[in-house]
């Protein structure tokens, strides 16, 4: 009978399996967002350490967020080492006590012999992390499906009438309510003194509900882009380098609209608790220096966080960077302690709002 | 199928000596029985029950500030909110801030409180760093001229509800209401409104499914039961297939049917039927075709093995007594295979109300139901008060209509296959 | 049963419609399954079929997504996770199961209802709350993240089916058998292997599938308590299928209902063997 052949064969699979799956000492696990985004790490910064230190990195992926951070923290079964986070999540697990401080002092200076604290673009270090990337949230739409006029405006994003089609949004109200009160005729420098004030958070919302029976919610960084080229929406809120790489690798008829983007840092920090301390901060450091901090824009159009890599960004990337003057023109800063504020309050209503 | 066997108690033992050993026996008997089970029992003791009473004292267990700053919060807890409250209360919140600065559970306080009102995590944090630097002995008027927030009653209602270990803020937010700054319990404002409104579309959700179950399932089970063993053995692989295909592979096969490029929009397209793609996915149609779908056998399965038992003698005795087939089929057979639908109906039920993955995957905005909320609150806000609160309200749900499941046919009696 | 000679209208009209409801359920059930099988082949990564394929143009087709999934780690890694978790949760599941149902079954069994609640609570309860619950108390016990954790949440989830198909086999099991064998002289063990072992085994057999399919297809606990070492297929599928649903999907999804036949097919036959064993006629 096949069944007992192969009952008596499993705990010998089981074993052999169990054996192939030791993580050798030599290794450090560097956790990141997947798709595009990591294989440029994995390019500029992970096969080059690998080859001058011999130390081996497992690339992990997660979708943002501190609850698989904690859950490691707390059980004291540490498994991850350096971690990609957002500013919003270096903020939230710093305060949380699960990522390791790094003192500024310990950073390599730049090439030109600027002091970290001095290379780092403004807000680049954190007490707990230190910045990788600028990038930004932008609007994005796909050439082929509009035939006349095109859109170029963020506020077109909201404007279905003229620019007919679905709309892709992250599920999340942060970003999508300074949008709205933009569209709404709100200047990009005085959104969150508006959103402060209760008219001003019925006011977005209003605006958000004027296209909510054509939006598409996602939340991961790929899905965007997915949306695009299954032609499930026309225009999506996304993350520019995943467009740049569907439209420069994939060469999808992605086109990015670089008004009123949204400018945001990644970090690169260290769970605490981890077993390979230095070896992360060996890590860390080499990363974040303004070589490979340069070398990683030949990858994806994320602009580096050092101010000495953005003068070795070739040419022919330069004007993907969101830091680019021409891209940079009305772009707004998100304000993250304002958001660890208000977020509770307005994720809930957001949530209430969603289901309604 | 029992056979009357003798026992201490049935059978008519005149010899007292007998009856004490017959006694002996049977205890040593069930001694045994219970040695056998207890293993199991206290694996799943172990593993499953324990884990589950712990996250629900999460529902109400609230230690944050009587663990961290336990003179202010005792002293808090006595506060009336009426008015502001005096020196020593600012005074010794405003020492322990400092102290938890220092240990760093400045941040956790901030965010815990600020998940009861917004701002307080700025204002913790702000306060903290500058009261550290404070060598005077006036907090109140010091703490005051910092920020206006702390004369807000609000700040202090913030603290107060955290103040006790243990608080129903969790179980007031899981149905919609709150403490207001008096310490009243009110209605969350509407807009805010959203978990009883998600309750009761995830009972109305797996009723639209549980109804396309039985809808679906009874004939194709009737048919089942009547047709000769070599065909319907044949049948029934088709309603087993899908029963063991993992429910990712069954979610992904209606992304691929229903999205709208997918395969019956492009087949209604062709056929010229619709010009436009029709919305079938990320949306409540797309979690009710999904789930009626994974969960249909659930439902034909049980109701298969009454009918199954159902003698055709008594729909031919219906027949002869000349009650057309309609009334025969209602007033006779009917009767006779609720049980099985019954069963099948109340699993299929119970299942779909703790949904997630397929909502999650295929529910877009509007086909999310309670247990999305619940990964959202455990995963995402980490609010896990909150979520534990929302498993406990479901628990209760599913346990209710578990207890009449057991009622009206016995756990023992689930069929699968 | 078969329409009869003298069938009226209305009755061949009932008669003939049941029948056609009952083949659009069985599509309804089966097509969307088998709908993804060619799409995996797709040689283009989109989820409709092309003017090729349906042309069957040999080019349209390609094993593309199949040689993703070799070439990729991360699905190695899940298959031999699934593997390794199914498995030993499905001996520890059955081990424990089978011993449990033997005394659930003996008619001297105390607070038997309580204790077959409790036992087949695991597969009422809502899987989100399970999986929060162990989350929690895992971490606590430092069983978060461990083969050994996962292991256990599903051999607990996968013990109702144990219990429910194995005292099912157990009705109608005659106790004078083992009385018999005792009384020739066997000691307990001997008796229970074999005599009692036998006659049980199909329904202990096809518990175990039942817990090994519980555990092969099991996301959510997973989600909360695994390790990205132990992530296993279905966990990779749903990262899939949120991030970005290549046709790698249905190709995985694919080999998993060429699996999932081979497991029907094997329970309806240890099904029918052990009806078959027990006396019961079809």
């Amino acid at each position: 009978m096949k069944i007992k052949t192969l009952v008596a064969q499993l705990p010998l699979a089981v074993a052999v399996a169990a054996a192939s799956t030791g993580v050798s000492a030599e290794s450090l696990t560097v956790v990141s967002w997947g798709g595009a985004y990591t294989e440029s790490q994995v390019e500029a910064y992970h096969k080059p350490y690998t080859a001058e230190t011999g130390t081996k990195i497992i690339s992990e992926n997660y979708s943002g967020g501190v609850a698989e951070i904690k859950a490691q923290v707390e059980a004291g079964n540490v498994t991850w080492d350096v971690i990609d986070l957002e500013k919003a999540d270096v903020i939230r697990a710093c305060d949380e006590g699960l990522l390791v401080e790094i003192d500024p002092a310990d950073l390599p200076d730049g090439d030109d012999g600027a002091s970290a604290v001095d290379d780092f673009v403004p807000g680049g270090l954190e007490d707990c992390g230190v910045a990788n990337i600028v990038w930004a949230k932008i609007v994005a739409y796909d050439e082929s499906q509009f035939s006349g006029n095109k859109p170029s405006k963020m506020v077109d994003f909201f404007n279905t009438k003229d620019f007919p089609g679905k709309r892709g949004l992250k599920k999340t109200p942060k970003v999508n309510l300074e949008r709205a009160l933009i569209a709404d005729g709100v200047p990009g420098g005085k959104v969150y003194e508006v959103l402060s004030t209760p008219e001003g958070v019925d006011r977005a919302f209003a605006k958000l509900e004027e296209i909510k029976e054509q939006v598409v919610w996602w939340e991961a960084g790929s899905q965007p882009v997915q949306l695009l080229a299954d032609g499930e929406v026309s225009m999506t809120t996304a993350y520019n380098g995943r467009i740049y790489n569907a439209a420069a690798v994939e060469g999808k008829p992605f086109t990015i609209i670089w008004d009123h983007q949204f400018a945001e840092l990644d970090f690169f920090g260290i769970v605490k608790g981890t077993k390979k301390l230095d070896e992360s901060m060996k890590f860390l450091k080499y990363a974040t220096d303004t070589k490979r901090l340069a070398d990683q824009t030949n990858y994806i159009s994320y602009a580096p966080a050092r101010k000495s890599s953005i003068a070795l960004v070739t040419d022919k990337m330069m004007p993907h960077m969101a830091t680019a003057p021409e891209n940079f023109g009305n772009a707004v800063p998100v304000d993250h302690a304002w958001w660890a504020d208000n977020q509770d309050e307005l994720n809930e209503r957001f949530n209430a709002w969603l289901n309604k | 199928m029992s056979t009357s066997v003798p026992t201490a108690d049935n059978m008519q033992v005149n010899d007292p000596q007998l009856k004490g050993k017959l006694k002996k026996a049977e205890r040593f008997l069930k001694i045994r029985a219970l040695l056998l089970v207890a293993p199991l029992v206290l694996f799943v003791l172990f593993t499953f029950v324990f884990p589950l009473t712990e996250m629900l004292y999460r529902s109400i267990h609230n230690p944050i500030l009587v663990d961290n700053m336990p003179q202010a919060a005792a002293l808090i807890r006595e506060w009336g909110q009426v008015e502001l409250p005096g020196e020593d209360i600012f005074s010794e919140v405003g020492k322990a801030l400092v102290i938890a600065r220092e240990q760093k559970t400045i941040g956790r306080i901030g965010n815990r409180l600020n998940s009861e009102h917004s701002g307080m995590r700025s204002l913790t944090t702000k306060s903290a760093r500058k009261l550290g630097k404070y060598t005077g002995d006036d907090y109140k008027t010091y703490m005051l001229g910092l920020d206006k927030r702390w004369g807000e009653m609000e700040t202090w209602s913030a603290f107060k509800v955290l103040s006790s270990e243990y608080t129903m803020t969790h179980y007031l937010a899981a149905f919609d209401m709150q403490y207001n700054a008096k310490g009243e319990i009110v209605p969350q404002p509407e807009d805010r409104q959203i978990y009883i409104d998600m309750l009761l579309k995830t009972l109305k959700l797996s009723l639209m499914v549980t109804v396309f179950c039985v809808i679906l399932g009874y004939p194709l089970a009737y048919l089942l039961s009547v047709l000769p063993s070599s065909k319907s053995n044949l049948l029934m692989i088709l309603v087993l297939l899908p029963f063991w295909t993992s429910l990712l592979v069954r979610t992904s096969a209606w992304i691929v049917m229903l999205q709208s490029k997918g395969v019956v929009n492009s087949l209604l397209l062709y056929l010229g039927i619709i010009s436009e793609p029709l919305d079938m996915m990320y949306n409540q149609i797309g979690t009710v075709v999904a789930m009626t779908h994974i969960l249909l056998p659930f439902l034909i399965l049980p109701t298969y093995s009454v009918m199954k038992s159902i003698s055709p003698v008594y729909m031919h005795a219906a027949r002869s007594l000349g009650a057309t087939p309609a009334h025969a089929f209602i007033k006779v057979y009917f009767p006779q295979s609720l049980p099985g639908l019954s069963a099948g109906a109340i699993l299929v039920f119970i299942l779909s109300i703790g949904y997630y993955i397929t909502p999650a995957l295929v529910g877009g905005r509007t086909g999310q139901m309670i247990s999305n909320l619940i990964a959202y609150h455990m995963q995402t806000s980490l609010n896990w008060g909150l979520g534990a609160a929302l498993a406990g309200s479901l628990l209760i749900v599913v346990l209710v209509l578990y207890g009449i499941y057991n009622r009206l046919v016995g756990a023992s009696q689930l069929k699968l296959g | 049963m078969s329409l009869p000679v003298h069938a009226d209208a209305l009755e061949r009209f009932t008669y003939y419609g049941v029948r056609f409801f009952c083949a659009l359920v069985l599509l309804f059930l089966i097509v969307p399954i088998l709908i993804i099988m060619p799409l995996s082949f797709n040689a283009e990564p989109f989820f409709t079929f092309t003017e090729g394929m349906l042309k069957l143009d040999a080019e349209a087709y390609s094993l593309r997504w199949y040689q993703n999934i070799w070439d990729s780690q991360e699905w190695r890694l899940s298959i031999k996770n699934s593997l390794i978790i199914g498995s030993c949760a499905t001996v520890l599941a059955m081990t424990l199961g089978t011993v449990a149902a033997l005394g659930l079954s003996q008619r001297h069994m105390p607070f038997k209802g309580a204790i077959m609640g409790l036992l087949i609570s695991p597969m009422i309860v809502p899987l989100i709350i399970s999986a929060a619950s162990m989350y929690f108390f895992f971490t606590k016990v430092n069983l978060a993240q461990t083969y050994l954790g996962v292991i256990m949440a599903h051999a607990v989830l996968g013990i109702p089916f144990v219990i429910i198909t194995v005292t099912a086999t157990l009705v109608g099991f005659d106790e004078n058998l083992t009385k018999a064998s005792a009384s020739l002289g066997a000691n307990p063990r001997y008796t229970f292997f074999k005599v009692t072992f036998p006659l049980i085994r199909p329904g202990v057999i096809s518990g175990a599938l039942f817990a090994f399919a519980t555990s092969f297809d099991e996301v959510v606990v997973v989600l909360f308590i695994a390790g990205t070492e132990q992530r296993t297929i279905p966990r990779e599928m749903w990262s899939g299928m949120r991030e970005q649903l290549s046709p790698t999907i249905l190709a995985v999804a694919t080999l998993l209902i060429v699996f999932s036949t081979l497991l029907l097919l094997t329970v309806e036959l240890l099904r029918r063997r052990s009806d078959r064993i027990r006396g019961v006629v079809e």
